[in-house]
């Protein structure tokens, strides 16, 4: 699923709202949530799962081509960590395929 | 402070004219689309900020770390998040402002 197909499923669900207005409010959602990362802090969402920031230390690294090393600083990135909701969901579902399917391949 | 829902809808309501209810409902409901496709083995992509991959996991030993005591962790299937280029340099950008 992409962002458009995202935009695109909340309107039909929201159809009292202009496609614009939704479009317009997924995009304020991931700018908030950029921004915060950006500044450091963290995102909470209940059942869904948290972003956080993971410290990367400084290092030396090389240059692929010519194999010099090169100084790299320390830098942050950024971390998901599902929620229970999401994980149970998510493996739920592929549970249920592999049940389906064993009982597909005893049935034939 | 980690940033909620609830800060969300406020920030819908304030800036698009959202009314409360639906600022309210469009994030709940943004947050269980994601949900939903990953449930159905969908990978999701949202350009800009990133990517929600799919592994399925083989059984592997693991252990108690409370005892010691062996026991495999079963095959299951795990949600990653692989943030994109803007977004990892907008936040790298914030660890050049706390190196003084």
């Amino acid at each position: 699923m992409t962002k458009s197909e995202l935009i695109e499923s909340l309107s039909r669900r929201q159809a009292q709202l202009a496609y614009k207005d939704v479009e317009l409010a997924v995009k304020t959602i991931l700018e908030h949530m950029a921004n915060t990362l950006s500044a450091g802090e963290r995102i909470e969402i209940r059942g869904f799962g948290s972003f956080s920031l993971h410290y990367r230390p400084p290092r030396v690294g090389r240059n692929p081509k010519s194999g010099d090393p090169v100084s790299l600083p320390a830098k942050y990135v950024p971390h998901f960590k599902p929620g229970k909701q999401l994980r149970e969901r998510v493996d739920q579902f592929r549970q249920e395929q592999d049940d389906a399917r064993q009982s597909e391949s005893q049935a034939s | 402070m980690a940033l909620t829902k609830a800060e969300m809808a406020e920030r819908l309501y304030e800036e698009l004219g959202l009314n409360k209810r639906e600022a309210k409902e469009i994030v709940e409901m943004f947050f269980e689309e994601i949900r939903a496709a990953l449930e159905s083995g969908n990978q999701v992509k949202l350009s800009g900020f990133g990517n929600f991959d799919l592994r399925d996991k083989n059984q592997r030993p693991g252990r108690n770390p409370k005892t010691g005591e062996e026991i495999p962790i079963s095959a299951r299937r795990v949600v990653t998040f692989r943030p994109g280029q803007k977004l990892k340099a907008r936040v790298e950008a914030y660890a050049g402002s706390i190196e003084q």
